[in-house]
């Protein structure tokens, strides 16, 4: 009896946690006599909320940033679960049960995601997102047509990573064209027409842009592809299980798809790679050639399956989701309508994915009202360029002005978004935006009747310069980089 | 019974509150932190407004560009006889960062000489701030602003000067 006492005083005196480190984030209980794997706590909670960063909030944000990833929904991790700690096998391990139930399952998880774009469980392969499944499609395509094809088409407001996959094939010698967008987003199909090569060897276009919503015309794009008989590639990452897909219909070559995007899990993606008529691609990952050679590496079941069940999910509620999604669009926009004026949507409002809002204020700058909206979860532009201090490219490329670029605030709504959450963020919003209009010396100018506009650059000594965007400069480069836009405080004493 | 009295007595004894530390925290290098004076700026902002511009005694420095995304205007009610700044109030478009430059920049000016506050440097604002390196332009916009205000006021003077 004692000694349990002994014993227990000693594994407490032991558990005392330690001074915290420098990163008030987190810190790590030592437990020596446990077994257990370290945890990590966010080192601030108590009753009054979580302080990180400097912030204080009091409890944690309504999420609505769907866009940059999305919860996974319990009935996928249901599905997940027996593939860690039960079915565990290699799926490629062909000479015992361990892999060959795993192997059933890949394949039906194979056939889940090939369900919903109409396509053949022959013709997808699974990667680690849909960043790796781009640069299969861009670099590889080229690379294994390079004789012959040597230009490849693509458009301003693509993700990142499809635009760096397209630099780096112009520091090998490639012609790239970088095709504008119209005002409100849609690429012009003549536009389109014009710059197709007889050695263009790759379109690529995205269905749903990540940062405004607009939703390409595919169909249309696909028919010119066809007509030219040039492949088409399209990142269909924010697409996938929300608005309807057909391979086949929209004349599709390649497609990018990404898991943790329709509430699944992350470090999962696909790639469609059609079979009639056939597409070859060079694979990126050498290996043991899993995968149809084209992408070797063991594939991670559990992520399959739960991709799989996503998939299937996603094709049965679709239609649900989406009126719901609709709804909550249109109350969150007249919920802010209402209040305040001088707010403008970003991109086409008819050809818009529902759940994508992106909202600029005027006479807000964006970073000091996401600042404010600390309780909200949302993002300015998207999360890949909220590091740097570039205003959006996808919005420069717009024709938004330069003071509006730096604005706009991204809302995403989701399968698990409700009523009270939007109207909360309805509410501050409003609060936030009139907050820093008071403090705004542009919205007292407007107020007094200056034009903004004419008034360029203000101060004594500093001459602050508006950045020429002229189309030629762009399509070579493709984006301004942080230093060019810095430039605009030039000190002349 | 005894273990849940001795865990009673055992719990007590050992447990450690913790103690949040945030001035450890600030500045510690790690990315798009804010420092919790710059947060305490942004939420409760000291003296926002605007003064009649036209008025003698006041001096108004607007500087920066909507492009860059940084515009502030700051302005001081300069007492005539001793040439002491007896306000200040500031507007400002721009992220927290320059909210909280522009801010401190009015509460440093407050109750100082004109030839005083010309010396106040940006670095002595970020340092204040803890503002990491890539917001240091907000600073210097801020110490512009000051500037600015002065010369403002100083030709106001010298025009009303003349007309006598």
């Amino acid at each position: 009896m004692t000694s349990k006492l002994l014993a227990a005083l000693l594994r407490r005196s032991l558990l005392k946690p330690t001074t915290s480190s420098c990163y008030s984030t987190t810190f790590i209980h030592r437990r020596p006599l446990s077994t257990a794997a370290a945890i990590v706590e966010p080192l601030e909670e108590d009753a009054n909320g979580i302080t990180m960063k400097g912030v204080k909030i009091s409890g944690r944000p309504l999420y609505l940033d769907v866009q940059a990833t999305s919860p996974v929904d319990p009935r996928v991790l249901d599905a997940m679960l027996p593939y860690y700690v039960s079915r565990y096998g290699n799926p490629h391990s062909r000479t015992h049960l361990y892999g060959w139930e795993s192997e059933n399952a890949v394949e039906s998880g194979r056939a889940q995601v090939a369900a919903l774009i109409n396509a053949s469980p022959k013709e997808i392969i699974f990667t680690s997102g849909a960043t790796e499944s781009n640069n299969i499609s861009i670099k590889g395509v080229m690379h294994f047509y390079k004789d012959k094809k040597r230009h490849v088409i693509t458009t301003q407001t693509e993700h990142k990573c499809v635009l760096d996959s397209c630099r780096h094939l112009q520091q090998e010698g490639f012609d790239v064209t970088y095709l504008p967008v119209k005002p409100d987003g849609l690429i012009d199909l003549e536009k389109l027409r014009e710059s197709i090569r007889p050695d263009t060897g790759l379109i690529s276009v995205m269905m749903v842009n990540n940062e405004i919503g607009v939703i390409q015309p595919m169909e249309e794009i696909g028919k010119i592809c066809k007509e030219f008989n040039v492949p088409l590639h399209t990142d269909a990452a924010q697409a996938l299980g929300k608005i309807p897909i057909d391979v086949d219909k929209m004349n599709i070559s390649l497609m990018s798809l990404s898991g943790h995007k329709i509430y699944g899990p992350k470090g999962i993606g696909a790639l469609y790679v059609r079979r009639r008529p056939r597409i070859r691609v060079e694979p990126q990952m050498n290996g043991g050639g899993q995968e149809r050679g084209l992408r070797s590496g063991t594939v991670p079941t559990p992520l399959v399956v739960g991709f799989g069940a996503a998939c299937e999910l996603a094709m049965r509620e679709m239609e649900y989701d989406d009126k719901r999604i609709k709804a909550l669009q249109e109350r969150l926009l007249d919920g802010i309508r209402e209040k305040i004026d001088g707010v403008v949507v970003n991109g086409s409002t008819e050809r818009r994915y529902a759940g994508n809002l992106n909202l600029s204020f005027a006479y807000v700058e964006g970073e000091s009202l996401l600042m404010g909206l600390k309780e909200v979860a949302v993002s300015s532009g998207s999360a890949c360029t909220s590091a740097s201090l570039e205003p959006s490219y996808v919005l420069r490329a717009l024709g938004v002005e330069e003071d509006m670029a730096h604005t706009s605030i991204r809302y995403g709504i989701g399968r698990f978004t409700t009523e009270e959450e939007i109207d909360r963020a309805a509410e501050l919003t409003v609060k936030q935006v009139e907050k820093l209009r008071e403090m705004s010396p542009l919205y007292e100018m407007v107020k007094e009747g200056i034009d903004i506009k004419k008034v360029a650059h203000f101060g004594y000594g500093v001459v602050a310069g508006r950045i020429q965007l002229d189309q030629s400069g762009r399509s070579s480069s493709g984006h301004l980089s942080s230093r060019e836009s810095n430039l605009c405080l030039i000190r002349l004493c | 019974m005894l273990r849940h009295v001795t865990n009673r007595i055992l719990g007590q004894a050992l447990r450690v509150p913790a103690t949040p530390n945030p001035a450890a925290v600030g500045g510690a290098g790690l990315p798009r932190m804010y420092h919790e004076r710059v947060v305490d700026h942004y939420n409760h902002p000291r003296n926002v407004g605007s003064f009649e511009k036209n008025e003698e005694d006041v001096g108004t420095g607007l500087v920066g560009a909507p492009a860059c995304g940084d515009v502030m205007k700051l302005q001081i009610k300069v007492d005539n006889g001793t040439g002491k700044i007896v306000d200040a109030v500031f507007k400002t478009f721009g992220c927290g960062s320059a909210i909280a430059s522009s801010s401190v920049a009015t509460e440093w000016v407050k109750g100082k000489q004109m030839e005083e506050v010309l010396n106040i440097k940006n670095t002595e604002i970020a340092k204040h701030l803890s503002l990491p390196p890539v917001k240091l332009h907000c600073s210097m916009l801020a110490e512009d602003a000051i500037k600015a205000a002065v010369k403002d006021y100083e030709a106001k003077r010298s025009k009303a000067n003349g007309k006598h």
